[in-house]
C-alpha cells in the first residue's frame, strides 16, 4: 500500500463532517430500504434481475445489434464501439458538425468513465452538468464519491461557498435556498444549450428504447430542450425485452434511495419533435470498453448484472468511514473495486480492493444478486497470480500452515512480551506494533494449545463420533471454548476426536488471493479429516467452517484443481457450525437445557460468516433464551466488528472505528454479556472491552451454554 | 385503487383531488389559477396543452376569463409559466404514478418547465401496477413515455429532501370520474 494512499484514509477517517455524513445516511438507508420493499420477495425479485441481466450479458453483441436497427428505424443513429477514445471523438465531432457551443448533461458515469468533461471543455465547449450533485462536483473540480449521490461528501457550506462564487453573490447555507439557485442558474442553461447528453438506465433490445431514471427531472429537459440528445450507453445495459425493465424499475428506486418509484422515468425510442416543430437529432453510443471481455471471464459476467443502484455502498462499514473518494475510483465502493479493474485495468485496483473487509453486507443486498465479496477476493487473487506475493506474506504462509511451529513461535513472542500480558490479554506492544493493541487489547497465547489440552480431556467412550475443527485462534487462544464444546457433546452422547493432521483452514491465505497456499491447506485437511469415520465434523469458528463447508470447493474450482473437488463436497456435506449442531441435538431430544434458569441480560453479535454466508442467525439466539438468557438485539446487530481476520492487522485504522461503533451498540443495550459464535469476533470484541475498562463480559455463546444442560 | 394511489402519491408529497363531473374539475382549475395569481405577465403564465378534457370548452372564452392562461405551448411560454396542465393517460396505484405518451412536445412542456403541474386523470384510468401499465402502453406505439411520480425532488445536498429542483415543485393531480364518457 502506497504511503499517499495511507495518508488519504488517514485524511477521510479525520473528516468528521465525511464520517458523520455517511454514518448518518447508512443508518437511516437500511430503514428506508427495508420500508420501500415491504411486500416485496426481493429474493425472487432479484433472481428475475440476474436472469434478465445474465441472459442479456451472454447476448451483447446481438442485443447492441438488434438495439441498433430497431433505434435507427426509428430514425435515431446509433454508434456502436468499444474504445472510450472513438466515443469523445465521435461527440466532438458532432458538435462541431452542428455548432454546438453549449451543451447540459444528466447524470451518466458512463461519460465519467471516459472522462468526457474535460474532454470538451478542452475542446471549446461548454459542458454543464444539471444533476445537483454533479454539479456541485463540477464547481468543485472532483468525480463522484457516490454513483447516486454525487457530492455526498460535502456539506451545505461547502456548497454554499461554491455556489456564491458560481454566481457572484453571497448565499447563505439555506438548503431549499440553494437548490432554489440551482433551479435558476440550470434552468438558464437548458434553455440555451444546443445538444444534450445524458446516459441511461436501460436499454431495450427489441424496441431500441432507452430508459432514463431521475429525481430532479433534469433528464426531462436534457431530452426536451437541445434539438440534439445524445446518450451514452454501457452495453450493459441492454435488455432484450420491454418487460425487462419492470423488474429493474422496481427494485432501482428501491434500493437506491429507497422510494418506491423515482420522480421521473422517461422511455424515449426514437426521434421526438422539437420544440421549433423539427425532429429531434437523436444520437446512441453503444460503449463496449471491456464489457464484452468482462462477459466472456466466467468470474466476472456476472458483475455485468449491476444496475447502479450503489446499495452495496450505502451497507458497507468501510465505505461509510472513508467515502468513495478512497474506496473507488470513478466508480466507486464494493461494484465500483470490480468496474475499476475492468476500465482502468486490475493494476488500479490493488489498493482499494483492499479496503473491502469480506463482510458479505453487499452480496446480501445487491438486487443484481452480485457476489461482491468473491469478485474482490477474484481480483486478489488475479493481483497474486501476476504480482506475485511479498517475501513477508509468503514467510507468515509456510509458518500458519506448521501448526507446532506455529505456536511455539506465538508462545515464545508471547512470553518474551511477558511483562505487557495481564489478566489474559496483551494491552501495549512496543513500536511498529503498537498500532495492533491501540484500540483493543490482544489476546495472550495459551501455555498449551487446544490440541495438546485435548489429549487430557477425560472423555466417555462413545459409539458417536464428532471430529472437532479446532481453527487458529481456539487452537492458541481460547482453548477453554473448545473444552466447553467437548463438555456438550459428551452430554448429547457423542466423543470428540481431535485429527491432529488438521492445520489452517486457509482463510487467511485465500483472503490474501494466495490460492496456492489456500489449496495446500484444503488438501492438508481433507487428508487428516477424512481419517477419522465421524458422522459430524464441527467448528466453532464460522470463517473455518465456511471454509470446510464452501471455500475448499471454491478454491478448486478457481484453480481447476478438478479432482479435489469431490473430496471438498464430501467433507463439505459433513461440517457443521457449532449452533446449527446443538440445535438439531437439542430438537431430537439428546440435549435437555436445565429448568428455570435465569441467567440475566444478553445481547447477540452476528458474525459476519455466520449470518451471511452460513445463514445462521436464530440458531444461537433461540440456544440462549432456552437456557434462560433474556435477550436484547444491539442496533446493527449483523454489522461486522472490524475483525476481518488479517484485516484489523493490515488496517488497523479503519478496524477500530468500526469496533467503536460495535462497542457503543453493545453497550447502549445494557446487557452484561455479549454472545457470539466466532472466536475472531470474540478476539476483536473482548479486546476493546477490555481497552475501555467495561465489565461487558464478550464471550462464545459456547462457554455460555456448557453448563446449562442437564 | 383510487385510495392507494391517493395514499402512494401523497406519500411522495402529490396533492390528489377527486372530482365526479367535469364541471367540478373545472371550477377547482380556475380557483387555482385565480389562487396562484396567473396574469398575463412573465411568470404568471398558465399553459393548458391539448388534451381530451378540453373538448367541449370553449378555450377563447376561458382565456378571456383568465387573462394569463394559454393554450399555444411554447418553450419560451411554458417556461415563463407558473402553472403547466396536461392530462395524463393513465394512474398506476401501487406507485402513485401518472404516465402519458409525451411525444407532442408541448405535453412535455407543460408538465416540466413550470414550478406547479396540473395532472387530469380520468378516474377509470388507474391500473393496479406497473406490468399492466405496460400492458397498456407501448414503446412501440408511443416514442416518449413519460412516468410522473410525485413532484421534482433532490437529496443532494447533505441528503436532505428538498422539492421542487428542474421540474415542478407542486404536483397537483384531479381525478375525474366522467372525463371519458363526455368525450365518447
Amino acid at each position: 500500500m502506497r504511503k499517499e494512499f495511507r495518508e488519504s484514509i488517514d485524511r477521510a477517517l479525520h473528516n468528521t463532517n465525511l464520517s458523520e455524513a455517511l454514518g448518518r445516511f447508512s443508518e437511516a438507508y437500511r430503514s428506508s430500504r427495508a420500508r420501500a420493499y415491504e411486500g416485496i420477495d426481493f429474493k425472487a425479485l432479484r433472481t428475475r434481475i440476474a436472469e434478465v441481466k445474465s441472459s442479456a450479458a451472454s447476448h451483447l453483441d446481438s442485443l447492441s445489434e438488434l438495439f441498433a436497427r430497431n433505434a435507427e428505424a426509428r430514425g435515431a443513429k446509433v454508434f456502436r464501439t468499444d474504445s472510450p477514445e472513438k466515443v469523445k471523438e465521435y461527440i466532438l465531432a458532432l458538435a462541431r458538425q452542428k455548432h454546438v457551443k453549449r451543451v447540459v448533461k444528466s447524470k451518466s458515469m458512463a461519460s465519467e468513465e471516459i472522462h468526457l468533461n474535460p474532454y470538451l471543455e478542452e475542446n471549446g465547449i461548454l459542458v454543464r452538468e444539471t444533476d445537483l450533485g454533479e454539479w456541485i462536483i463540477q464547481l468543485a473540480g472532483q468525480t463522484p464519491s457516490h454513483m447516486v449521490m454525487p457530492a455526498i461528501h460535502m456539506t451545505r457550506e461547502e456548497v454554499s461557498e461554491l455556489f456564491s462564487k458560481e454566481v457572484n453573490e453571497q448565499l447563505s447555507s439555506d438548503i431549499p435556498k440553494l437548490v432554489k439557485v440551482a433551479r435558476r442558474e440550470i434552468r438558464g442553461k437548458f434553455l440555451e444549450a444546443d445538444m444534450g447528453i445524458s446516459g441511461a438506465n436501460i436499454a431495450v433490445a427489441e424496441t431500441g428504447s432507452i430508459v432514463l431514471v431521475t429525481n430532479e427531472g433534469n433528464a426531462r429537459l436534457v431530452t426536451t430542450l437541445p434539438k440534439t440528445h445524445v446518450a451514452i450507453i454501457g452495453i450493459e445495459k441492454l435488455v432484450a425485452r420491454i418487460e425487462d425493465i419492470i423488474p429493474i424499475l422496481t427494485a432501482l428506486p428501491k434500493s437506491a434511495t429507497g422510494q418506491l418509484l423515482t420522480s421521473y422515468v422517461s422511455i424515449i425510442t426514437g426521434q421526438t419533435p422539437n420544440t421549433d416543430g423539427s425532429m429531434k437529432d437523436l444520437h446512441i453510443i453503444l460503449m463496449d470498453n471491456r464489457r464484452t471481455e468482462m462477459a466472456n471471464d466466467p468470474k466476472f459476467k456476472q458483475a455485468l448484472q449491476c444496475i447502479r443502484c450503489a446499495s452495496c455502498l450505502n451497507v458497507c462499514p468501510v465505505y461509510r468511514l472513508v467515502g468513495g473518494h478512497v474506496f473507488g475510483k470513478i466508480y466507486t465502493g464494493g461494484i465500483g473495486t470490480i468496474l475499476t479493474a475492468w476500465f482502468e485495468g486490475l493494476k488500479k485496483s490493488e489498493e482499494i480492493q483492499g479496503l473491502c473487509i469480506q463482510c458479505g453486507n453487499c452480496k446480501e443486498v445487491c438486487p443484481g444478486k452480485i457476489d461482491i465479496p468473491e469478485l474482490i477476493l477474484e481480483i486478489r487473487r488475479r493481483l497474486v497470480t501476476n504480482e506475485g506475493q511479498s517475501l513477508a506474506q509468503k514467510a507468515l504462509f509456510s509458518l500458519v500452515n506448521n501448526r507446532r511451529f506455529f505456536h511455539a513461535m506465538l508462545r515464545t513472542a508471547s512470553l518474551t512480551q511477558k511483562p505487557l500480558a495481564k489478566e489474559g490479554f496483551i494491552r501495549h506492544l512496543p513500536m511498529f506494533l503498537s498500532d495492533l493493541t491501540e484500540f483493543r487489547s490482544l489476546p495472550t497465547i495459551a501455555d498449551v494449545p487446544f490440541r495438546d489440552r485435548f489429549k487430557e480431556i477425560k472423555q466417555p467412550k462413545l459409539k458417536e463420533k464428532a471430529a472437532f475443527y479446532v481453527g487458529c485462534l481456539i487452537d492458541f487462544a481460547y482453548p477453554e471454548t473448545g473444552e466447553a464444546i467437548v463438555r456438550i457433546l459428551n452430554k448429547a452422547g457423542i466423543e470428540c476426536v481431535f485429527p491432529d493432521e488438521q492445520t489452517c483452514c486457509g482463510a487467511l491465505a485465500r483472503y490474501n488471493g494466495a490460492y496456492e497456499v489456500a489449496a495446500q491447506n484444503a488438501i492438508d485437511n481433507i487428508n487428516a479429516l477424512k481419517k477419522e469415520d465421524a458422522q459430524y465434523i464441527v467448528s466453532a469458528c464460522p470463517t473455518c467452517t465456511v471454509a470446510l463447508k464452501n471455500e475448499f470447493i471454491n478454491t478448486f474450482e478457481s484453480l481447476r484443481k478438478d479432482s479435489w473437488i469431490d473430496k471438498a463436497r464430501v467433507l463439505s456435506s459433513r461440517a457443521m457450525d457449532f449452533s446449527t449442531l446443538i440445535t438439531k441435538l437439542v430438537d431430537e431430544g439428546r440435549l435437555t437445557f436445565r429448568e428455570g434458569q435465569q441467567l440475566g441480560k444478553i445481547t447477540y453479535h452476528d458474525s459476519c460468516h455466520l449470518k451471511r454466508t452460513l445463514n445462521v442467525h436464530e440458531e444461537p439466539r433461540e440456544l440462549l433464551k432456552k437456557a434462560g438468557y433474556e435477550l436484547t438485539e444491539m442496533f446493527e446487530c449483523d454489522m461486522c466488528c472490524g475483525m476481518g481476520g488479517s484485516y484489523s492487522l493490515k488496517l488497523p485504522e479503519i478496524s477500530a472505528p468500526i469496533l467503536q461503533r460495535k462497542l457503543k451498540n453493545i453497550k447502549d443495550t445494557a446487557a452484561s454479556v455479549v454472545a457470539m459464535d466466532c472466536p475472531g469476533c470474540v478476539m476483536q470484541i473482548r479486546g476493546g472491552l477490555d481497552k475501555q475498562i467495561s465489565d461487558i463480559r464478550a464471550t462464545h455463546t459456547a462457554e455460555l451454554l456448557a453448563k446449562q444442560f442437564k | 385503487m383510487f385510495e392507494q394511489f391517493k395514499t402512494r402519491a401523497e406519500a411522495v408529497s402529490a396533492e390528489v383531488h377527486h372530482f365526479p363531473t367535469k364541471t367540478g374539475a373545472l371550477e377547482f382549475i380556475l380557483q387555482l389559477l385565480h389562487t396562484e395569481g396567473i396574469a398575463d405577465a412573465m411568470q404568471s403564465y398558465a399553459v393548458w396543452a391539448d388534451c381530451r378534457f378540453l373538448t367541449g370548452i370553449d378555450r377563447k372564452k376561458l382565456a378571456e376569463k383568465v387573462p394569463g392562461l394559454r393554450f399555444d405551448v411554447t418553450r419560451e411560454v411554458a417556461s415563463e409559466s407558473r402553472i403547466g396542465i396536461t392530462q395524463m393517460d393513465w394512474a398506476i396505484a401501487n406507485t402513485g404514478t401518472l404516465a402519458q405518451d409525451s411525444v407532442q412536445v408541448e405535453q412535455r412542456l407543460a408538465s416540466s418547465l413550470p414550478s406547479i403541474h396540473l395532472a387530469l386523470v380520468g378516474t377509470d384510468k388507474l391500473l393496479a401496477d406497473l406490468p399492466s401499465f405496460l400492458n397498456k402502453m407501448s414503446p412501440r406505439e408511443s416514442g416518449s413515455i413519460a412516468m410522473i411520480t410525485g413532484p421534482s425532488r433532490t437529496a443532494d445536498i447533505e441528503r436532505v429532501l428538498t422539492i421542487g429542483v428542474h421540474g415542478p415543485e407542486r404536483l397537483i393531480i384531479v381525478f375525474v370520474d366522467e372525463l371519458e364518457e363526455r368525450d365518447g
